[in-house]
C-alpha cells in the first residue's frame, strides 16, 4: 500500500485515458467530474439520491458485461472507463432520441430554453434528425401550488423533484403516478406544494422546462441574463444565491451552492424578496440643504462643506446604521463615528418569530433575524435598538441635538420632523424618504445589489457579494464617502478599493483581523472567535 | 388419463397431485410422501441440503436458470440480523401458467419447498409473493399455510427442531414488473414495484435491506423430492447442464395444450407432434417462442432437432425461459402477434428507465401502423435499431424482453412486415 503512494483509502483508475485518484466510495461520475469531464444526467443531483433511471450517465467500464450507471458505480482501483467510445456515446444517442420521441420541442417558448439539459445534450450528441414519425403522447400544463407550474409534456421523469420534496424538504407532496409511458409526477392533494417553505428549489433542479416558476413565467430568456454571484440579503442565514438580471433589473434569484452554508439550496421566503433591488425612486445625487429645501450638487460640491461642518465640531455624536449594509460601510461609518470623538451607533432589525429549517439539511434555516448582516454590525460595536418589525426605538435619536449620522436606514417609520433638532444631519440613504426632509447632506448610496462588500451571516461567516446592477446617478457604495470623511477629519490616507476598506474593519474589531478578500474568496471564511478581552 | 390430459411420455415428480383434489390438503398430501424432506432436511443439517441441491444441478425454474444451490451459498454463512426467503409466485408472464397449477393441486409441496429452502439460507421468515390476479390461488395457499401453522410445520419450533420459520402469503396487486426480483421487494415493503440497481445483490441487500435469497415456485417445488431422493436421483433426467425434470406450459395452435412435465433435453418436435397432438388438419408450423413472450421466435427450421434444455434451446437462437412454448401455425399474423406482444410491456414497464417507458411504446405504435398497412421499409431499420437501444441499457431487463420478439421476428420473418409494407396484405389471419 504506502509504497506506491497511495493508501487504501483511495483508489486510482482511468477514465477517457487520464489517471485520477479519488476517495473510496466515490463514483465514476464524481471522480470524472474531478478530472473536468461532465457525463451526462438527468436523475442523478449532488445533494440527493441516485436512482440511476435516466440511463444518460452509462459508461463503457472494460471487464464489465453491459455499461454501467456511472453514478451509482463506485470507482474501483485499476478501473478503466470509458464515457467517449463507441457503444457508450451511441447509448447516449439512442437515450437521447428516446426523451425527443414525446418531447414537445415548444423551445420557442419554453422559459428553460437557453439552459435546459435536454437542448444541451441533444445538441452537443443527439441525432441530426428524430426518426419518430408518430403522434405525440399528451399531459398538458398542472398548476402544482405555490410558484411552481408543471409541464408534463416536457418532463424527462428524473424524480429529481420528488426526490427533494421527499429526501430534503421531507414534506413528500410530489409521487410518480401511473406506469410505463403513462407515468408522469403528480401532486397528492390538490393544493400540491403551496405553502411548503423550499419548494421553489424543484424548478432549480428541474434539468428542463417540466417545472417553471410563476413568478419568472415567460419574463426573459434565459441567455439574455446575466449571472452575478451574491448572498441572499433577505435573513442572516447568507445563503450563496445569483443574481440574475437583464436591463438593469433582478430578474431572479437562483442558489449557488456552498456546501458550509446552503448545499444547492435556497428557501421560498428569500427567493421571492427582490423587488426591492429594482426600486426606481432613488436618490441619484448628493443633496445639500438650502432654506428653500434640498439642492441638487455634485461630489465635491457635497464633500467641501460637510467635511467643514463636521470639523468645526457640531455636538456629540449619535449614529443609526441599517443592517442592509455591507461591513466595509459599517466598519467606515465606525471609523468617522471614532474621528468624530466616539459615539453610539444603533441599529434596527426585523425578527421573525420562527425558524424555517430545511429538513434534510438543517443547518440551512431562514433564521429570525431577517437582515443580512445583523452579525457584522454587532461585531463593529453596533446595539440593536427597535421592535421586532424593524421600527421604533430611536425617540431619542430623533430629538438629538449633536452630530446625527444615518447610514442605510430608510426611517420609514419616522416624518419629517426627524432630526429637526440636530446641529449636523448627515443622511446616506438609496431611497428618498421623508425622515431626511431635515438632513443638511444627503449622500447618495449604492445598494448591495449595486456594490461589492461582504456580509456577515449568522455564525460569522464573512462573504463576499458582487455588483449586478449598475447603480442610478452619482450613487456610490457607503464605505467611500465614510472612509474618506473619516480619513480627511483625521489626515490618513482614504481607502480606495473595497478589499482595503474591509481592512478598516479588522482594524476595528478583532473578529475581523486576519481576514482578507483573498482568503474569503466565493466559499466564505469565519471570523475569529471574539479574541480574549485585555482586563479594563 | 386425469388431469386435463397427460401423456405416458410424461415423468411426473412435482405434478404428481395435479389433478387429485385430496393432494390440496396437509393429509392427503402427507400420505402422498409430503413433508418428508422437510423431516429429512431439519435432520441433516443445512450446509447438507445445500451440497445436496448443489449436487443435484437444480437451475432456477423462474426462466434465467441460475444453479439454486449456488445460489443458496452466497447467503452469509455467519448470521447478523435477520435473512428472508422470497417465493416468487408472481406468474405473470403471458404463456405461462405451471406455478398457478402448482400452488392450486399441490399448495403443501410449495410450503415445503419454502420451508427447506428457509432452513438451508437460515431465513426466519418467508415471503410467499403470489400474483395478485390468482385470487383462488391465494386462497388455496392461503389455507395451507394455515394447515402448516396448526400442524407445527410451520412457525415456531417445526418439527420439535427448534428451528422457527414463519411464513406470509403476500398479494400482489397486479403488476408484471414485481415478479422481477428485486421490485418484488420493493412490493412486499409496500412501495411501488420498482426494479432494484444491481449491486447490491439480494443476498447481500434485500428485502427490507437484509440478505435475501428470491427463488421461483417451480424450482421450490423441486427442492423436497431432491432432499429426500438425493442429487444423483434427481440426474437421472436431463441433460449434464440442465438436469431434472420441467414443466411445460403449451399454449396456442396444437391440438392438446397445457402442462406437462418431461425431463429437460426432450425433442421439441416430439413435445409438438406426439404430446400435444400435433396441429390442426392442413396447418403446419409457423413459429415457437418457446420460453415465454419475452424469449426471441424460433421458426420451424429453427424447431428441428432442438432439445428442450437451457443449453439446446439457445444453440437454436432462443431461451427456454420459463418454458412456455407458445405455439404458432401457418395461420399466424406475425406483425399482429408481436405488436400485441409489445403492447404487453408498454403497459407493464415501470417506468423508471428512459429506454424501456419511450422504447416500448415507441415500438408498439410503429408496429400498429405497419399492421395498418402504413409502415415502410425505414420503418423495419427503425425497429431493430430502437431495439437495439434498448438492449443492455436499463436496470432490469423487461426492456430487453420487449426488444427481442421485435428483433427476432424482423430477423426470421422479414417477408411477413415487407407483405403488409408493400402490399398492404397480412400473412395469416389469426
Amino acid at each position: 500500500m504506502g509504497d506506491n503512494g497511495h493508501d487504501s483509502d483511495t483508489v486510482t483508475l482511468t477514465i477517457d485515458g487520464l489517471e485520477v485518484t479519488v476517495p473510496k466510495g466515490t463514483t465514476i461520475l464524481q471522480a470524472a467530474e474531478a478530472l473536468g469531464n461532465r457525463i451526462p444526467h438527468y436523475c442523478y443531483h449532488p445533494g440527493l439520491s441516485a436512482p440511476a433511471q435516466c440511463r444518460l450517465c452509462l459508461v463503457e467500464v472494460e471487464g464489465a458485461p453491459k455499461l454501467a450507471p456511472s453514478c451509482v458505480t463506485d470507482a474501483q482501483d485499476g478501473q478503466v472507463v470509458h464515457t467517449e467510445s463507441e457503444s457508450a456515446k451511441g447509448m447516449r444517442q439512442g437515450v437521447l432520441e428516446f426523451y425527443l420521441a414525446n418531447h414537445p420541442l415548444d423551445c420557442p417558448i419554453c422559459d428553460q430554453s437557453g439552459e435546459c439539459k435536454l437542448q444541451d445534450y441533444v445538441f452537443e450528441e443527439g441525432r441530426k434528425h428524430g426518426r419518430s414519425r408518430e403522434p405525440k403522447r399528451v399531459f398538458g400544463r398542472d398548476d402544482f401550488g405555490g410558484d411552481v407550474l408543471f409541464y408534463g409534456d416536457r418532463c424527462v421523469m428524473c424524480t429529481r423533484c420528488v426526490r427533494f420534496m421527499d429526501e430534503m424538504a421531507q414534506d413528500p407532496r410530489l409521487t410518480v403516478v401511473e406506469r410505463g409511458n403513462r407515468s408522469i409526477i403528480d401532486t397528492f392533494f390538490e393544493e400540491g406544494v403551496e405553502g411548503s417553505p423550499y419548494s421553489g428549489n424543484i424548478v432549480d433542479i428541474c434539468p428542463v422546462g417540466a417545472l417553471v416558476s410563476k413568478d419568472f413565467l415567460h419574463k426573459a430568456r434565459a441567455w439574455d441574463l446575466d449571472h452575478t454571484p451574491s448572498i441572499c440579503p433577505n435573513c442572516s442565514q447568507g445563503c450563496n444565491i445569483d443574481l440574475h438580471t437583464r436591463d438593469n433589473l433582478v430578474q431572479r434569484l437562483k442558489p449557488r451552492p456552498n456546501l458550509d452554508v446552503n448545499e444547492y439550496w435556497m428557501c421560498d421566503y428569500g427567493r421571492h424578496r427582490y423587488e426591492w433591488m429594482n426600486r426606481g425612486d432613488r436618490i441619484e445625487v448628493p443633496l445639500v440643504r438650502r432654506d428653500d429645501g434640498h439642492e441638487a450638487t455634485d461630489w465635491p460640491g457635497v464633500l467641501e462643506p460637510l467635511l467643514e461642518s463636521l470639523r468645526e465640531g457640531k455636538g456629540p455624536v449619535r449614529a443609526v446604521a441599517s443592517p442592509f449594509v455591507s461591513n466595509e460601510a459599517l466598519a467606515a461609518l465606525a471609523s468617522l463615528v471614532e474621528a468624530l470623538g466616539g459615539g453610539e451607533i444603533v441599529f434596527r432589525s426585523a425578527r421573525a418569530d420562527t425558524e424555517i429549517p430545511l429538513p434534510g439539511f438543517p443547518k440551512l434555516t431562514r433564521r429570525h433575524d431577517l437582515v443580512p448582516n445583523r452579525r457584522g454590525a454587532e461585531i463593529l460595536g453596533m446595539t440593536r435598538v427597535g421592535s421586532d418589525d424593524g421600527s421604533s426605538g430611536l425617540d431619542e435619536l430623533a430629538d438629538h441635538r449633536g452630530t446625527l449620522l444615518v447610514l442605510g436606514d430608510e426611517l420609514a417609520d419616522l416624518g419629517p420632523d426627524f432630526g429637526a433638532r440636530a446641529s449636523l444631519y448627515l443622511y446616506l440613504g438609496s431611497h428618498p424618504t421623508p425622515a431626511a426632509t431635515a438632513a443638511d447632506f444627503v449622500l447618495p448610496i449604492t445598494t448591495h445589489a449595486e456594490e461589492e462588500g461582504t456580509f456577515t451571516n449568522y455564525e460569522g461567516r464573512v462573504q463576499r457579494f458582487w455588483p449586478a446592477l449598475q447603480g442610478p446617478g452619482a450613487a456610490r457604495p457607503a464605505w467611500l464617502p465614510l472612509s474618506l470623511l473619516a480619513a480627511r477629519m483625521e489626515g490618513t490616507r482614504s481607502p480606495s478599493r473595497v478589499d482595503e476598506a474591509f481592512l478598516r474593519a479588522g482594524e476595528l474589531a478583532p473578529e475581523f483581523r486576519g481576514l482578507a478578500y483573498e482568503s474569503i474568496g466565493t466559499r466564505g471564511a469565519l471570523v475569529n472567535e471574539p479574541a480574549v478581552l485585555p482586563e479594563g | 388419463m386425469a388431469y386435463p390430459y397427460t401423456h405416458e411420455r410424461e415423468t411426473r415428480v412435482i405434478s404428481r397431485g395435479f389433478g387429485e383434489p385430496e393432494a390440496r390438503t396437509l393429509d392427503g398430501w402427507k400420505a402422498l410422501g409430503g413433508y418428508q424432506g422437510l423431516k429429512k432436511a431439519l435432520e441433516m443439517g443445512r450446509a447438507e441440503v445445500i451440497d445436496v441441491v448443489k449436487a443435484s444441478g437444480l437451475r432456477g425454474r423462474g426462466g434465467a436458470g441460475f444453479p439454486t444451490g449456488v445460489k443458496w451459498s452466497f447467503m452469509p454463512q455467519e448470521k447478523q440480523g435477520p435473512h428472508y426467503l422470497l417465493c416468487n409466485a408472481d406468474e405473470s408472464e403471458p404463456g405461462t401458467f405451471k406455478d398457478r397449477e402448482l400452488m392450486r393441486w399441490t399448495p403443501h409441496q410449495v410450503i415445503e419447498g419454502c420451508l427447506i429452502a428457509a432452513y438451508a439460507i437460515q431465513a426466519e421468515h418467508v415471503y410467499i409473493y403470489c400474483r395478485g390476479e390468482f385470487f383462488e390461488t391465494n386462497q388455496v395457499i392461503a389455507r395451507a399455510v394455515e394447515e402448516a401453522y396448526e400442524a407445527g410445520l410451520a412457525g415456531e419450533d417445526i418439527l420439535g427442531s427448534g428451528v422457527t420459520i414463519d411464513v406470509t402469503v403476500h398479494q400482489g396487486a397486479g403488476a408484471y414488473i414485481c415478479g422481477e426480483e428485486t421490485a418484488l421487494m420493493e412490493s412486499v415493503e409496500g412501495r411501488r414495484g420498482l426494479p432494484r440497481v444491481k449491486p447490491p445483490f439480494p443476498a447481500a441487500v434485500g428485502v427490507f435491506g437484509k440478505p435475501s435469497t428470491i427463488n421461483n415456485v417451480e424450482t421450490l417445488c423441486a427442492v423436497p423430492h431432491i432432499v429426500v431422493h438425493g442429487g444423483e436421483w434427481y440426474r437421472q433426467w436431463g441433460t449434464d447442464e440442465s438436469p431434472g425434470t420441467k414443466l411445460f406450459c403449451v399454449s396456442g395452435h396444437v391440438r392438446r395444450k397445457g402442462n406437462f412435465e418431461l425431463p429437460m433435453g426432450f425433442p421439441l418436435e416430439d413435445l409438438l407432434y406426439d404430446v400435444c397432438g400435433g396441429f390442426e388438419k392442413g396447418r403446419k408450423l409457423k413459429a415457437v417462442i418457446p420460453g415465454g413472450s419475452s424469449v426471441p421466435f424460433m421458426t420451424a427450421e429453427d424447431c428441428k432437432d432442438c432439445s428442450l434444455s437451457y443449453e439446446g434451446v439457445v444453440e437454436k437462437g432462443s431461451m427456454l425461459g420459463c418454458a412456455s412454448v407458445m405455439v404458432m401455425d401457418d395461420r399466424t399474423n406475425i406483425v399482429k402477434q408481436v405488436r400485441r406482444t409489445v403492447d404487453f410491456f408498454a403497459h407493464e414497464s415501470c417506468g423508471q428507465c428512459t429506454p424501456c417507458r419511450e422504447g416500448t411504446t415507441w415500438l408498439s405504435r410503429i408496429l400498429l401502423r405497419i399492421e395498418r398497412g402504413k409502415g415502410t421499409e425505414e420503418d423495419l431499420d427503425t425497429l431493430v435499431d430502437l431495439g437495439r437501444q434498448m438492449t443492455g441499457t436499463t436496470i432490469c431487463v423487461l426492456s430487453d424482453s420487449a426488444a427481442a420478439p421485435v428483433i427476432s421476428s424482423i430477423e426470421k420473418f422479414r417477408d411477413d412486415y415487407l407483405a403488409l409494407i408493400r402490399r398492404g396484405e397480412a400473412v395469416g389471419t389469426a
